[in-house]
């Protein structure tokens, strides 16, 4: 499908549009880091030395007693304690003088039970409380870029977790409802007659359904999780991609090529998937960016008025409702302010870029 | 001495994409004198309409236009686009080839051609109520005053195509340009609409640029002709030269390729291909709240024939005349009554898999090359789909089957894998030949097979057709609304109008003793006698 000089164009005129092509550019980067969130920000070190043997924290579970300490539950990293034995290689003095026993350490240059420990560039998780000096919220400092929130979390950390998050959630969202949608408006379209009409009014009643109390009720009955949420949503978004795709279906079944098609003998199912949904795809793809920066504005829209995900969740709607409850501390107004708006002009740019791309009469220069 | 209205010098047009330029139109010269006719011949994308809009700078943004184009002594190019307004539609007017997308379906009559004069000649009220009505009386539409407040829609094909006329006329132009003005319209009112423009034209003392394709009506209307092909004047003269002494090879070829004479008959077994009993098709009309069924409109009425193995049976009509309805009642695309018996059985009666073997025997081929093949599909694609469906082949003999029928159509085989866009008009039904052929059909409904391609390729599609037939004894239905290929090709002939059969004979017969008005009048507007 690349190959066709149709698509070589759409692709030489999306490249022409600087602003579109760069969004694209700086999106895809900031998704694929943001893919590797857990070596981004998290609480846990990437990778421990401790007596000539390496470990991955990032990836399993290690108890305090593996570097020898007393307890079997997880060794918490951040404790000077944990570190001093790691360092150290399990020295019994860490529990009284941690941090001379580190310095004496660090002094000798040669020894092979020393140990080290690489952070990752931000060593807060989403959900890690940290021990401030002062009250919660604190402002940005050196430790924490961005400052932490009410509950002594640090806000970077949560932006890049809920940037994923949110950015996972739209295109689940997306892809769930463009492929009910493109499948319900394709067999409306290209059978037309009753099942178009039975359809048609099906979908003005589930359109007319308000999302929001639906989703009030199943939050009351079952505990909301993110499956549970794209379930919800895609249940609802689906709707508005029939309307276009039906359209394409209903103008593109009395073309002679589908005509043609028929007198060959093949199937209905051919037809629809082989000789018209392409057409199809145009329209859908000018309806895409509606969906995706709805899925996005709606998932931060249930947190803000804590009806999405739960709390555990590093959401981007939460760091909103928690702006405005905090009005003293600005910078998490002005982070959550800037994560969206990047975010969402990033993608509208992006999709601007697309739907021109697209369009015949288009001059590019 | 000579009063030219328009001169034309060095004119070239090219169009700017990505970087890459691409001209359209080189280096072309013609003068037009007051009250003589000019036409511009040649195939689609010579750059027939291309050198028309450039006149009134009606180009995209991004052509790119060079020399000289002096209109009653002014020259056009470079002028603002204030003073072009007050030349367009005032001094050089425009009819355009499709009079349904060309007047605005929201407007009355009274409007469309209001404007205008409101726009240029500041006429208001009864003034100029009074000025459209002998505007239209001018292009004869019956009973003008009953018909201002009309909207496109109520008005048929002609009509419309006077209403564009008279928009046209409002301002008393001296030059206009009529792109293809009647080819969207039927024989018989081609000829009318030609009359009117032929009769306005010695009235208003207007010159007129006729672009079109066809020949006769050429040699008809216009004083000089230019011959144009890729983009270039290749032959310029009077027409009585040109048509009597061509001298480069594209005119004598032009020439040539109208179809002439009648069709030599194959002898073949007596084998009954096809039979019709009384096919009906009638769409139903539904109204009020119930979608009960008021009555029906009869696309097809009551239509019965015979077709042996080899035959080719021609059904001729204006366009709304239902061919196109029997077609596919025939293959069964759409619903009809009435019996169809393919090879003795009837095959209302057919289950699903008999179906699936009478698709594999009985085929189409559409009028618009450019819409029946899918653009999104190699052309490996599109011919190989049938034979997934009906005959599974492995990989190799597949792709040789379908080099094969490409070379039988004319084609090359290096073209597998290429996309339609690539291929021109004449190719492209060569490639829908080719898919129909590839099943070894019995049964092959042509349906307007040649009417969407250019002069001179059409003749060559009914040879290769006619090759065809012979070589596999195919039973051809043949449709079209041009007489002249349609006696060229068919055996017998069945006249419709309005969904009914007018007339069924033998070619010969038909020809020779119309036994209706109405076909006497088809082959007399088709110059045929």
């Amino acid at each position: 499908m690349f190959h066709s000089y149709l698509s070589k164009r759409r692709i030489q005129n999306f490249k022409s549009n600087k602003r579109a092509f760069w969004s694209l550019i700086i999106f895809c980067f900031l998704f694929f880091i943001s893919i590797f969130s857990e070596f981004l920000a998290n609480e846990r070190p990437l990778i421990i030395k401790y007596k000539d043997s390496f470990y991955f924290p990032v990836f399993s579970f290690y108890s305090e007693t593996t570097f020898g300490g007393d307890f079997k539950t997880e060794a918490i990293y951040k404790d000077i304690e944990v570190q001093c034995l790691i360092i150290s290689g399990g020295k019994e003095e860490c529990w009284d003088f941690p941090e001379k026993i580190i310095k004496e350490t660090n002094n000798i240059t040669q020894s092979s039970d020393k140990g080290w420990i690489i952070w990752a560039p931000i060593p807060y998780s989403y959900n890690t409380i940290n021990d401030l000096d002062g009250a919660a919220p604190s402002s940005p400092d050196y430790q924490h870029w961005l400052g932490t929130d009410d509950t002594s979390r640090d806000v970077l950390a949560r932006i890049v977790y809920g940037f994923r998050l949110s950015v996972f959630f739209a295109i689940l969202v997306t892809l769930i409802s463009s492929v009910i949608g493109i499948t319900a408006g394709a067999i409306q379209g290209y059978f037309g007659g009753w099942i178009d009409l039975s359809f048609q009014r099906l979908i003005e009643v589930w359109g007319a359904t308000p999302s929001l109390y639906i989703i009030i009720i199943v939050a009351a009955i079952w505990q909301m999780n993110f499956w549970l949420l794209v379930f919800l949503m895609s249940l609802f978004s689906w709707t508005a991609l029939v309307g276009v795709v039906r359209a394409e279906f209903l103008r593109a079944r009395n073309f002679e090529y589908v005509r043609a098609a028929r007198a060959l003998g093949v199937s209905n199912y051919k037809i629809m998937s082989r000789h018209i949904l392409p057409n199809a795809m145009v329209a859908t793809l000018t309806m895409l960016p509606f969906i995706v920066t709805g899925a996005i504005g709606s998932l931060a829209a249930l947190d803000f008025i804590g009806y999405g995900l739960p709390a555990s969740y590093p959401s981007l709607g939460e760091l909103t409702l928690q702006a405005k409850n905090n009005l003293q501390a600005p910078w998490l107004g002005f982070s959550a302010f800037f994560t969206f708006a990047i975010m969402l002009s990033l993608l509208v740019f992006i999709f601007e870029g697309i739907r021109d791309a697209f369009d015949p009469r288009k001059i590019f220069k | 001495m000579i009063d030219n209205v328009l001169s034309i010098r060095n004119l070239s047009i090219s169009f700017q994409e990505n970087l890459t330029t691409n001209t359209v139109l080189f280096d072309s010269n013609f003068d037009l004198q007051r009250g003589s006719t000019l036409s511009l011949v040649g195939e689609s994308g010579s750059g027939k309409s291309i050198t028309s809009l450039s006149i009134v700078s009606l180009l995209p943004l991004n052509a790119i236009i060079k020399g000289s184009i002096i209109f009653n002594k002014k020259e056009l190019i470079g002028l603002n686009e204030n003073e072009l307004q007050k030349i367009r539609g005032n001094k050089i007017s425009f009819i355009f080839q499709e009079p349904m997308t060309s007047l605005n379906p929201l407007h009355t009559i009274e409007k469309q051609i209001g404007e205008s004069l409101t726009f240029h000649q500041k006429l208001f009220g009864k003034e100029k109520r009074n000025k459209v009505i002998e505007l239209l009386n001018k292009v004869k539409v019956a009973n003008p005053e009953l018909r201002l407040k009309d909207y496109p829609h109520q008005l048929s094909g002609g009509q419309k195509q006077r209403v564009m006329i008279a928009m046209a006329l409002a301002n008393k132009p001296d030059l206009l340009i009529a792109d293809e003005p009647t080819t969207s319209l039927d024989v018989t009112i081609e000829k009318e609409i030609i009359d009117l423009l032929m009769e306005l034209k010695r009235t208003e003392n207007m010159s007129i640029i006729f672009i079109t394709h066809n020949l006769r009506i050429v040699r008809q209307i216009s004083d000089t002709v230019c011959v144009m092909q890729n983009g270039k004047i290749i032959e310029k003269g009077s027409t009585k030269d040109i048509f009597q002494f061509p001298k480069t090879k594209y005119t004598q070829e032009l020439l040539k390729a109208s179809p002439k004479g009648f069709k030599d008959r194959i002898s073949t077994d007596k084998t009954k291909i096809l039979k019709l009993e009384e096919l009906k098709v009638w769409f139903p009309i539904k109204r009020g709240f119930l979608r009960r069924i008021k009555g029906f409109i009869k696309a097809v009425n009551k239509i019965s024939f015979e077709l042996l193995r080899g035959e080719t049976l021609g059904i001729v009509g204006e366009s709304g005349s239902g061919k196109t309805s029997v077609a596919l009642a025939i293959l069964k695309l759409i619903n009809s009554e009435g019996s169809i018996f393919f090879k003795n059985q009837n095959i209302r009666k057919y289950k699903k898999i008999d179906n699936l073997a009478f698709r594999k025997h009985a085929q189409i081929i559409f009028q618009d090359p450019y819409g029946s093949l899918s653009p999104k599909m190699t052309i490996e694609e599109i011919i190989g789909e049938g034979l997934d469906v009906h005959e599974k082949r492995n990989k190799q003999e597949r792709f040789e089957m379908i080099c094969d029928i490409l070379v039988e159509v004319g084609l090359e085989k290096n073209m597998v894998s290429r996309y339609p866009h690539e291929f021109s008009g004449g190719q492209r039904q060569r490639i829908a030949i080719a898919r129909a052929l590839i099943l070894k059909p019995t049964l092959l409904i042509l349906d307007e097979p040649t009417s969407a391609l250019d002069v001179s390729v059409q003749l060559q599609v009914v040879e290769l057709l006619k090759s065809l037939q012979k070589k596999y004894s195919l039973t051809y239905i043949f449709i079209s609304h041009d007489m002249a290929l349609i006696r060229s090709v068919s055996d017998k002939i069945i006249v419709m109008k309005d969904g009914v059969v007018i007339e069924q004979n033998i070619t010969k017969k038909l020809f020779s003793s119309p036994g209706s008005l109405y076909t006497r009048n088809l082959i007399h507007a088709s110059g045929l006698k």
